[in-house]
């Protein structure tokens, strides 16, 4: 049987995600023995033509050019997967959204007349149908590793889509929130990067971004109570992920 | 008179989105663009107004490859600011984590996306076909430098563990220990390394760069210095914009960087190198010269064996402060907001890396400028193209692209960071 193609694009992004999968150092040289990586400008000059069975989109669409892109690399995709907080939720760079982008231009350029721009960045599935999501600024190696073993495998990744408080709990690590008063998102932030920030005594910035069913309204609600500021509140939900809708919405109730 | 036209409409190996265009008329090169495309993401403008704690973080997804330049960069100036300064404790594990960060960067850069040019081949999976053991070397090297941050700052792409006065946690002494025998290896693997890259065919060229970076008195520079340059500039960090500007040219999102009269200069490795060579260690020394570099390298191609030597460096360093390691305590300092404006300049693998902040009362963020290493080395970028096209007009199109690509690799680009696409149009008139 012939190997399965893949392709790795990026659009708007730090490139973070897509290092993920070269910082596979101990699967990558194997990973190239099932899979025949096709299209990975990043990693290798060796370019061919789709279509591709498996794209994997790393980014966000923050110009008109990508947003035409990115229907053409669906059409060549028999599965496409998006992969990190841009591709899903917009990025960091969603917190244009929130603003005037003309005016940011004119901030950072001495020529706004040559930049051509959105005035919002947006998730692929903004864009396009999608076939699969894998979350987190940057996305996690263990998620990627069974993403891809279990797409090889023909079943379904198995992929949290819980708490973070969850992996406390897995891991023995005390309440940040309960134990000293700091605010966490991991009440509203979906597990899978492996209890990074509690595990360090901070409060969890929501770099995975919310989880189905999350309760933003009541998390914000104990926030006040510890008496953050309503600024710091819609700042915490408005990071990595200020695209993703139940967290865009809760930021604009702080506004 | 021939007209000679090379396109590349989307270099590969390299981090972003970015192009080149080269017009030759006969055996004249009429133009060079280095081209980014990366589409902006205005990180300077979406700072304000948001908390000063909150810089590391938000600058470090400027670039996956280089998170710590940025966090640390974003604390020095913060720190400078609020007019703190963090404990030697807490510094020689902001160190150990930057040598992390310069291993598995110059790593992946040497090994998997510029060696390929020297052996005629696209990728690292391909040179695993002619010289595995290489390739499984290089990986172990670059999983070192991940696990080096993985330990210190929870993990190696956007670490979490490391703040505004110091970390969040100290790393436990067993766990710091534990990394002693993988850095052992590490010094000799690299070393070897180099010397295979040195025995690689490496094309004649050389330019008199001026070469800019950090300068201790008593240590490589990785986060403390002076600025200076070959041709005699030493200044303090805040004096930075003083005498470095920054020029919006049409065909690029990333902002051009020259000195204060208009030349180029170049930021890396070949600028440590040459601006600091007496303070490497001496096996790394050893090491630059048995691949017969000399304490200045002008050609630009040896970058690849200049960042086998920095690599092996940083091993040395990390071990050495490794075995020298006190859990800082505690682990961060207190940061107490005040208004105030702070600097700090750092060197990011891909060079010197400068930020400045000015934040309110409140300790809020009311403007920032970040100035990321391959803005500064994007006209000298294009001025290298410019020799290297005029001293090998005699090459077919698919040679020269070939060369290009290459030449522009010699940078290590990081096209995220200064802002993305990059596409390689070759004209011939």
């Amino acid at each position: 049987m012939a190997k399965p193609k893949l392709a790795v694009w990026k659009f708007a992004s730090c490139d973070g995600c897509q290092l993920t999968i070269l910082d596979l150092e101990d699967e990558l040289l194997d990973l190239a023995e099932v899979i025949d990586i096709s299209h990975f400008l990043e990693a290798s000059s060796a370019i061919e033509k789709g279509p591709y069975d498996l794209s994997l989109v790393e980014g966000s669409v923050t110009t008109a050019e990508d947003a035409e892109r990115i229907k053409a690399i669906r059409a060549q995709s028999k599965s496409l997967v998006v992969i990190g907080a841009c591709a899903t939720a917009g990025g960091i760079q969603a917190l244009r959204n929130y603003t005037d982008v003309a005016g940011l231009t004119r901030a950072v350029y001495a020529h706004p007349e040559y930049i051509e721009t959105l005035a919002t960045s947006t998730p692929i599935s903004d864009h396009v149908e999608i076939d699969g999501e894998l979350h987190g600024c940057p996305v996690s190696k263990a998620q990627v590793i069974e993403f891809l073993t279990a797409t090889l495998a023909g079943r379904k990744p198995r992929l949290p889509d819980v708490a973070q408080c969850l992996e406390c709990k897995q891991a023995g690590t005390a309440c940040v929130m309960v134990r000293d008063g700091t605010p966490c998102m991991g009440p509203v932030t979906r597990a899978g990067c492996g209890n990074l920030c509690p595990a360090v005594g901070r409060g969890c910035y929501g770099c995975f971004g919310p989880f189905t069913g999350a309760n933003t309204g009541a998390l914000a609600a104990d926030f006040a109570r510890l008496g953050v500021p309503a600024p710091e509140i819609r700042d915490l939900f408005r990071s990595f992920n200020a695209a993703a809708p139940e967290f865009e919405a809760e930021s604009r109730a702080h506004d | 008179m021939t007209e000679r036209r090379i396109k590349v409409d989307a270099l590969a190996r390299v981090e972003g989105e970015g192009a080149l265009y080269v017009k030759i008329a006969g055996e004249r090169v009429e133009k060079v663009e280095f081209r980014i495309f990366e589409p902006p993401r205005y990180f300077e403008a979406l700072l304000r107004g948001r908390a000063a704690a909150e810089a590391p973080d938000i600058t470090s997804r400027i670039c996956g490859i280089c998170p710590i330049a940025y966090i640390m960069g974003a604390c020095q100036a913060m720190e400078s600011a609020l007019g703190v300064e963090v404990t030697p404790e807490i510094d020689a594990l902001r160190r150990m984590i930057y040598c992390g960060e310069w291993i598995q960067s110059h790593v992946l850069h040497a090994a998997m996306l510029h060696a390929p040019d020297f052996l005629g081949l696209h990728d690292a999976i391909q040179i695993s076909g002619v010289a595995p053991d290489l390739v499984r070397k290089a990986l172990r090297l670059k999983k070192l430098g991940n696990t080096l941050m993985e330990v210190i700052g929870g993990r190696s792409v956007h670490p979490v563990n490391t703040r505004v006065g110091g970390f969040y946690a100290a790393p436990p002494e067993a766990k710091i220990a534990a990394l002693i025998p993988e850095l052992e290896w590490g010094v000799e693997a690299a070393r070897e390394v180099a010397l295979d890259f040195a025995a690689f065919d490496i094309p004649e060229d050389e330019e008199d760069y001026t070469f800019v970076s950090l300068i201790h008195p008593d240590e490589y520079p990785i986060l403390h210095g002076r600025i200076g340059s070959s041709r005699g500039l030493d200044i303090a960090v805040p004096e930075f914009e003083d005498q470095f500007v920054e020029t919006h040219v049409p065909h690029s999102t990333a902002l051009h960087g020259h000195m204060a009269d208009g030349s180029s200069y170049l930021v890396g490795p070949l600028a440590r190198y040459a601006n600091n060579f007496d303070r490497l260690s001496p096996a790394a020394q050893q090491t630059a010269r048995d691949c017969g570099l000399g304490d200045v390298v002008r050609n630009p191609y040896k970058s690849i064996i200049v960042r086998m030597v920095e690599v092996q460096y940083a091993i040395e360093e990390a071990l050495r402060l490794a075995r020298a390691y006190v859990p800082p305590a505690p682990p961060h300092i207190a940061t107490p907001p005040r208004a105030g404006r702070g600097a700090g300049c750092t060197e990011a693998p891909r060079g010197l890396c400068y930020h400045s902040y000015e934040i309110d009362g409140n300790a809020h963020i009311l403007s920032a400028r970040i100035v990321p290493p391959t803005s500064q080395n994007q006209p000298q970028i294009e001025a290298d193209l410019h020799r290297v096209v005029s001293a090998n007009t005699a090459l077919d199109d698919a040679a020269l692209k070939w060369r290009c690509e290459q030449t522009i690799r010699n940078y290590d680009p990081c096209i995220s960071c200064s802002t993305h696409f990059l596409k390689l149009t070759v004209e011939r008139d």
